[in-house]
């Protein structure tokens, strides 16, 4: 090295081995262009435009893929909504069958009772009709016996001389007048007969 | 390539070991002289080959849902695509920029780990011809979207920072210049080479050096174990190297677009 240093003109026209390291061999100097140039050529013909547009597409499923995922939330989305509507109307509805029956049953109930009262005021009325009815019956057929009765006795003991229809009905009718009215005492009738006085 | 150094080698006992030097990345294959075709050339043109058939394939039958081996693709193109070129450039221009990242990214990796790939061993890049003629494309593209956005004065006036006092833009205005035009390119090439340069002579000097202690005495050749070790730990150390030199030259290139572009610095 020091003598090619020591040589310098020698420097400029040395070829191969003798050439410093620093000054370019032309032949190698052109064939690293043409290099450059081919895979440049490679490179940008073919490589980086297939893989730009891999890179493209993919970027465009990517964002057709998020696109479509939020669209297919806005529609669960939307399905949820409207299922929340339907249970909420399903159970607004429920609440209206719940109540409606609560009503029904209530006026069932009232009219059951009302029927109820009806026929028992029906059944009170009836058996006080009824009651009525055998207390007036009693009543004539016991004013008839009692009638028949005080005649019978009466004619053991006047005789006969009440026989007559007209005036027995006369003075049986006004007995019983006074009898009710309280002009004649159960005393006179009880001192009569004395057993029979102390339980009446 | 390896055989080059060995052949030099002195082999026979007694004999002076050299160290590799510069030489070594001289191997012409077809020709001599100025017009040679060399190994690294054949090997260049080779990576190209390989590239554009491996990418034609995994990229053919591209789809929405990607294959394991399409997958696998993704990761390594969108590591060019978004952690290099959208990062750097902003997501407004940099889509028209990621051919040209991706393929300097592509072949500058697979030519670097040629330098640890048997049985090729021998980083295309270090011959500064490559790195050269990468920087140039890089050089016009940038210094191209820089006037087609700015304009020809316009351009030269984006490349004062804003928001400087008037009395030191003059100053300043040379600096960028001198970055713009001189010290970008340059670094951005030789940064490049004397990775690939340096560290393909590391791993040589190595091998050959446990290779020359093996005809040496019993001292020697015990010291052989260790220094073929230290080869291999270079050699996982240097394919690390290549892969981060390819990422920051793409990075670097990506960042001097954007600059180029940007709105304001």
């Amino acid at each position: 090295m020091l003598n090619l240093v020591a040589t310098v003109p020698a420097v400029v026209t040395a070829s191969g081995a003798d050439k410093p390291p620093l000054i370019p061999h032309i032949p190698e100097l052109i064939f690293g262009f043409v290099m450059v140039g081919i895979v440049y050529l490679v490179v940008s013909k073919m490589v980086v435009p297939n893989i730009e547009r891999a890179y493209e597409e993919r970027r465009a499923a990517i964002e057709g893929g998020m696109k479509q995922a939020e669209e297919a939330q806005a529609q669960a989305e939307a399905a949820l909504q409207s299922y929340e509507a339907q249970l909420a109307e399903a159970r607004a509805e429920a609440n209206a069958i719940r109540e409606q029956a609560r009503e029904e049953g209530a006026s069932i109930i009232a009219d059951l009772r009302n029927q109820a009262n009806a026929e028992a005021a029906r059944i009170t009325e009836s058996a006080k009709r009824q009651i009525e009815a055998e207390r007036q019956q009693a009543i004539v057929s016991l004013r008839q016996e009692v009638g028949s009765m005080s005649t019978a006795l009466a004619s053991k003991i006047v005789g006969e001389s009440l026989e007559d229809e007209v005036r027995q009905k006369g003075i049986v009718d006004r007995f019983l007048a006074e009898l009710e009215s309280g002009a004649v005492t159960p005393e006179k009738i009880g001192s009569s007969s004395e057993g029979t006085g102390a339980d009446s | 390539m390896i055989l080059a150094p060995a052949a030099q080698l002195p082999m026979s006992s007694g004999e002076e070991f050299t160290a590799p030097g510069a030489e070594i990345f001289w191997a012409p294959l077809i020709g001599e002289g100025d017009w040679a075709i060399t190994e690294q050339m054949v090997w260049g043109g080779i990576s190209v080959i390989l590239i554009s058939i491996a990418l034609v394939m995994l990229t053919r039958n591209v789809s929405i849902v990607p294959s394991k081996s399409q997958f696998l693709f993704e990761g390594f193109y969108n590591f060019a695509r978004n952690s290099i070129a959208r990062d750097m450039i902003g997501s407004k221009h940099f889509l028209r920029f990621v051919p040209l990242l991706f393929s300097l990214f592509t072949l500058i990796l697979v030519n670097n780990w040629f330098g640890v790939l048997p049985p090729v061993m021998n980083p295309t890049f270090g011959r500064i011809g490559f790195p050269i003629a990468a920087t140039l494309v890089v050089y016009v593209v940038y210094h191209w979207v820089g006037f087609k956005r700015y304009g020809f004065s316009g351009y030269f006036g984006h490349m004062i920072p804003e928001g400087l006092p008037g009395w030191i833009k003059p100053i300043i205005f040379p600096l960028e210049l001198i970055t713009y035009f001189i010290t970008r390119p340059l670094t951005l090439a030789l940064r490049l080479f004397g990775n690939m340069f340096a560290g393909h002579i590391l791993i040589v000097l190595f091998v050959s050096a446990a290779a020359y202690f093996l005809t040496q005495g019993v001292v020697f050749k015990v010291l052989a174990v260790p220094t073929f070790l230290m080869a291999a730990v270079m050699w996982m150390f240097e394919a690390l190297i290549q892969a981060l030199q390819a990422y920051v030259f793409t990075l670097l290139a990506a960042s001097y677009i954007a600059g180029a572009l940007a709105e304001d610095h």
